[in-house]
């Protein structure tokens, strides 16, 4: 029952990868949101300049290997000793500083437009928080804080909603980086950071930190869900809910207190206010545990509970010693936080 | 005054040493060429050890969600790759190259501090095996024992004793400054010897490349090292002394050591890659029968890059959120830079131009260094457009290319160095068969992994991860990337094995096995322990030219 | 490996090339003042960044001491110039004041940071100016005291009578080197006490 409920969950995820990009989910030549156009654009460019200077410089060493190899009929005869050419110095001097001039200059402008965009009025702001290996997501502007799975509304021709990020660390450095969406913008201790994105299409996107923060530094991953208003902001109601509170889970909700899980998670309305570990006031809600890690399962849950190890070895979160009944009742209640 | 002849052929003294005279006589030596060898065998050795380090990591990749390495341990590895790889492999396998080589060609009998030397090389050598020391504590050597963990440039606060307690950082941050000590002093002592130790007639425009890019490179080494030592001694402070250098509770900034590492680090790869510029200069004339086209601008071009690539450092930052005048002069100074380089390898295109080329195993190494270090250059100019390096930065797209440029450029030029001045320091041709076994074995093996492991950086797939998921599109191209690593592997095997056998048997080289014009081919090979019978006077670029074409002599052009 | 030196010697007098000794001089030199340039970044970088604690106001500048420090390079090369010239009692008379000059910057740092440590409770762990001020002031002062050493040991030679005229040249070497660590105090003592107070 409970996993039908997950698949469910989870299909419209896996189809939505599907239709996306077919070559990878992460694939920066796949962009959907203008940040990553304006660098798809630059970058197709460059690629075609290079290009041509490539299939220049590599027919004339071609040429050089083929035509100027010693031949087995040759003489002992030296070939003639030409020092140097000025004119030949300048035009290979002159020409890669055009080349340098137009590409600067391009990038530049791309700098520029993407890093200087000013914020039209009706953006959505959260503040990203990068932790050793999880993110935390506040959304200030509703009164909530979620992890591991940012939702934002899509950014259509209509209306023009991106979604601005402020990127923080509460320990060393991360970065975010969601390559279908926007280029990468770390995460550092000490110096805010902030970035955009306006995703033109629904749908999940995938992306991982990008700089090395640790020993799981490989499975601190992200998901981006892109969707219509009206889904995002029923998203945004049921997020600012305070914990379901189910009364045949109580001995479950007070395991969460009686093992200390308070003083490193939050779960609104009760007790539990700990910042060290994800906001798990509706952890049911997600897709994965252990920020991409593994599916929210069940079993997964109660896996991960016992020994976080299991999935993600040197993560924070410390085994729990726990009775088989004691891990049920608190895995029971963990699955009443929808 | 004096005429140029050549000089007697020496006989070697023979003396009965035994065993345990030879290894005191090697490790008191001073003499440039003993010391030099031994900075080569030495890297040799690191680079076997990194090489395995490689290999595990590639079988831990070749798979997604591969279960053959604990996170722990590949950690351990990427960062003791990396660190090996520039300080214990590449620094010194180039300064013994310069160490042997740059007294021989400008016609002196040593270096200008013979004990100095020593040190800078002893003190290197200790300092590697002092951070290998670290697999062996802790919890032992099958779980890399305590060895750094915090990737090459051990970003701050990553190495904050509350991020990585013990000692394992402590290992990285004192092996590298002792080496940087080394390195220093050698810096000093060639540049010392390049200005101050020439034979009569040498004038500084009659250098040969080799030794231009010897002292560019000691000059760099001098400002480039430093910084790195200054951040590493803050490092020591704020671990063990309570300073608050990089501790953002007392409003401390880790952008801060990012800086100072990169003002060291961009350096650091042109010391890498400026004397390998060397060796292609010195070869592919030889090799093409021809002068080297355009020696003014050769020096030009590799001056201007030492002083531009000091400024080019925040390339490597360009995702840590500088504003974006900060990103955009750095844009401009990096592509600068590609300019002069550019230059360079034009001048060598022109110098085969027109030649007679030989494709022995020196020149198909040099070949395959042109080939990719176009390549190189090229994702690089990609990497230094901040928007691309913004998707393309710490993926694997960077990996790729600085792979590109080490192993693909360096490496290349390197083993060009070998089969071109084996003979000289040995006395011994190497195989010409095997040479060119090594050669392609080498080249398919190193195009299988490092051309297909781009794809992954361009799909998405950050750099030091132990593992990935299946279904991101990675695991076709890390597969084919770690096959790869077989034929390089063989490709070594058979260059080890061509090495050892032409030591013991190969054919006598003579003095001057390639007929080439700089002055380290006008003595025996070995040559003697003083060099040359007697200092020469030179009246051009190329003494040896001019002896063997006195109806054509160099120095009526030049 | 005398013999190596006495052959090297012949060939570069021949000639007109530099001084080895002194192109290796400049080029430690060289490096490090790339040292000591990146600890006067930081502690620029710091200025005013502090989140508590004492400020440069605490700072007495050291005036006197600094003169000292200064004016030993003027003895040092009085010294150099008196051994060239073959004075030896010249020489040896200016090589011992430069040794004092300096042992008495030395003293003085000495005593500033005792009465900081001690009477003001100031050291390198306090704060973000702690940090800079002790690590940068520090680093020249070892390097004043590696230059007292090379000064005390050629001043036994020299005392005995051992060092001539035809060791000037090795001396301005580590003239070289007593000049560099006076001009970095010149950048020290303007940023540490002019700029950042």
């Amino acid at each position: 029952m409970l996993s039908l409920a997950a698949f469910a969950f989870l299909a419209p995820s896996v189809l939505a990868q599907a239709h996306s990009a077919p070559l990878s989910p992460t694939n920066i030549f796949s962009p959907d949101s203008t940040p990553a156009h304006s660098i798809f654009r630059l970058s197709i460019f460059e690629l075609e300049v290079e290009g041509a200077i490539f299939v220049v410089v590599f027919s004339l060493l071609v040429y050089s290997v083929g035509k100027f190899r010693q031949r087995k009929h040759d003489d002992d005869s030296e070939p003639a000793q030409i020092y140097g050419s000025n004119q030949m110095e300048l035009a290979w001097t002159v020409l890669p500083v055009l080349i340098v001039v137009v590409l600067f200059l391009t990038t530049a402008q791309v700098i520029h437009r993407v890093q200087d965009a000013k914020r039209p009025p009706g953006a959505i702001e959260v503040t990203v928080v990068g932790h050793q290996f999880w993110w935390e997501y506040r959304y200030t502007q509703y009164g909530f804080t979620t992890a591991n799975e940012l939702h934002v509304p899509v950014s259509d021709a209509e209306r023009t909603t991106p979604t601005y990020l402020a990127l923080l660390s509460a320990d060393v450095d991360h970065s975010f980086w969601v390559p279908r969406l926007a280029g990468k913008t770390d995460l550092i201790p000490n110096h805010p950071n902030s970035m955009w994105i306006d995703p033109q299409e629904e749908g999940i996107f995938l992306g991982q930190c990008s700089q090395y923060c640790g020993t799981q530094h490989a499975k601190m991953l992200q998901r981006v869900y892109v969707q219509s208003r009206a889904d995002f902001d029923r998203w945004v109601q049921e997020q600012k809910q305070p914990a379901v509170v189910d009364p045949s889970a109580a001995a479950g909700a007070a395991l969460f207190i009686a093992k200390a899980c308070f003083a490193c998670h939050t779960i609104q309305g009760t007790m539990a206010h700990g910042v060290v570990g994800p906001d798990l006031t509706h952890v049911m809600s997600r897709d994965t545990i252990g920020s991409g890690a593994v599916p929210n399962t069940p079993e997964n849950l109660r896996k991960w509970i016992r020994n976080p190890g299991t999935f993600k070895p040197g993560s924070l979160m410390p085994a729990q010693d726990l009775t088989d009944t004691e891990l049920e009742q608190l895995a029971g209640y963990l699955q009443t936080l929808r | 005054m004096a005429t140029q002849t050549l000089p007697p052929s020496a006989v070697p003294v023979a003396h009965k040493s035994g065993a345990l005279r030879t290894i005191l006589e090697w490790m008191g030596t001073a003499d440039h060429k003993k010391i030099g060898l031994m900075y080569i065998v030495y890297a040799v050795l690191f680079l076997v050890v990194m090489g395995i380090e490689a290999i595990l990591m590639r079988i831990q990749l070749a798979h997604a969600n591969s279960t053959f390495l604990s996170p722990q341990v590949f950690n351990r590895l990427f960062t003791m790759h990396g660190t090996t790889g520039v300080f214990f492999v590449a620094m010194p396998i180039l300064v013994g190259f310069g160490n042997y080589l740059v007294p021989l060609m400008i016609g002196a009998r040593d270096m200008a501090f013979p004990r100095l030397n020593a040190f800078s090389f002893w003190v290197t050598a200790f300092s590697g095996f002092l951070l290998y020391g670290s697999f062996f504590a802790g919890g032992g050597f099958s779980q890399a024992g305590i060895a750094p963990d915090v990737g090459w440039f051990a970003y701050a606060p990553l190495t904050a004793p509350a991020f990585s307690p013990g000692h394992s950082t402590d290992y990285w941050t004192l092996s590298i400054m002792l080496a940087g000590v080394g390195s220093i002093a050698g810096a000093a002592n060639m540049i010392a010897t390049v200005i101050g130790m020439r034979c009569p007639g040498m004038t500084m425009s009659r250098l040969p490349l080799f030794a231009w890019m010897n002292l560019v490179m000691g000059g760099l080494i001098l400002v480039t090292i430093s910084p790195l030592t200054a951040a590493q001694l803050m490092l020591m402070g704020d671990r063990y002394l309570g300073s608050h250098f990089f501790d953002v509770a007392a409003g401390g900034s880790v952008v801060m050591w990012m800086h100072f590492f990169w003002i060291f680090g961009h350096p650091e790869v042109y010391v890498l890659i400026i004397p390998c510029f060397g060796f292609i200069s010195e070869i592919v004339p030889v090799f093409s029968r021809k002068a080297m086209f355009g020696y003014p601008a050769m020096v030009a071009a590799s001056v201007g890059i030492g002083f531009v690539s000091l400024g080019v450092w925040a390339h490597h930052m360009f995702t840590v959120g500088m504003p974006s005048y900060g990103n955009a002069f750095f844009v401009l100074t990096t592509m600068v830079v590609a300019v002069p380089t550019g230059i360079k390898i034009f001048n060598w295109l022109a110098t085969m131009w027109g030649g007679k080329i030989r494709f022995d195993a020196p020149m198909l190494f040099c070949t395959g260094f042109l080939f990719q270090f176009l390549i190189a250059g090229l994702t690089g100019i990609m990497l230094a457009t901040a928007p691309f390096d913004w998707q393309l930065g710490n993926s694997y797209f960077v990996v790729a290319h600085f792979h590109y440029v080490i192993v693909g450029g360096i490496l290349f030029s390197i083993f060009a160095a070998f089969y071109y001045w084996f003979p000289k320091m040995t006395g011994r041709m190497l195989s010409e068969t095997l040479g060119k076994w090594h050669f392609w074995v080498f080249l398919i093996g190193f195009h299988l992994t490092f051309d297909f492991l781009h794809i992954p950086g361009l799909l998405g797939m950050p750099r030091r991860v132990y593992t990935y998921d299946a279904g991101r599109g990675w695991e076709t191209w890390n597969f084919i990337a770690s096959i790869g690593t077989i034929f390089q592997v063989i490709g070594i095997l058979i260059f080890v094995y061509n090495m050892i056998q032409a030591y013991i048997q190969g054919p006598v080289a003579g003095n001057d096995p390639w007929d080439a014009w700089t002055l380290e081919w006008a003595t025996t090979s070995p040559p003697p322990e003083y060099n040359l019978a007697r200092i020469p006077e030179v009246r051009s670029r190329r003494p040896l030219w001019d002896i063997k074409h006195p109806e054509d002599p160099d120095w009526k052009y030049e | 490996m005398s013999t190596n030196s006495a052959v090297l010697q012949s060939g570069e007098d021949a000639w007109g090339l530099p001084s080895r000794g002194k192109v290796g001089m400049i080029s430690l030199i060289i490096a490090e003042s790339a040292i000591f340039a990146i600890f006067v970044a930081a502690y620029i970088f710091y200025i005013g960044k502090s989140l508590s604690g004492p400020t440069p106001q605490i700072l007495q500048i050291p005036i006197l001491a600094s003169i000292c420090l200064w004016l030993s390079s003027v003895t040092m090369h009085w010294s150099v110039v008196a051994l060239h010239k073959n004075k030896k009692s010249t020489f040896i008379l200016f090589w011992l004041l430069t040794f004092v000059l300096g042992a008495i910057f030395l003293g003085a740092t000495a005593r500033e940071w005792h009465h900081l440590i001690v009477d003001e409770g100031f050291t390198i762990q306090t704060n973000l100016f702690g940090t800079t001020y002790y690590s940068l002031v520090g680093l020249h002062a070892s390097h004043v005291t590696f230059g007292l050493i090379a000064l005390f040991i050629v001043g036994l030679f020299g005392l005995a009578g051992k060092v001539t005229t035809e060791h000037s040249d090795r001396c301005e070497v580590i003239a070289l080197y007593w000049h560099f660590v006076d001009a970095v105090w010149v950048v020290v003592f303007t940023v540490v006490y002019l700029l950042g107070r």
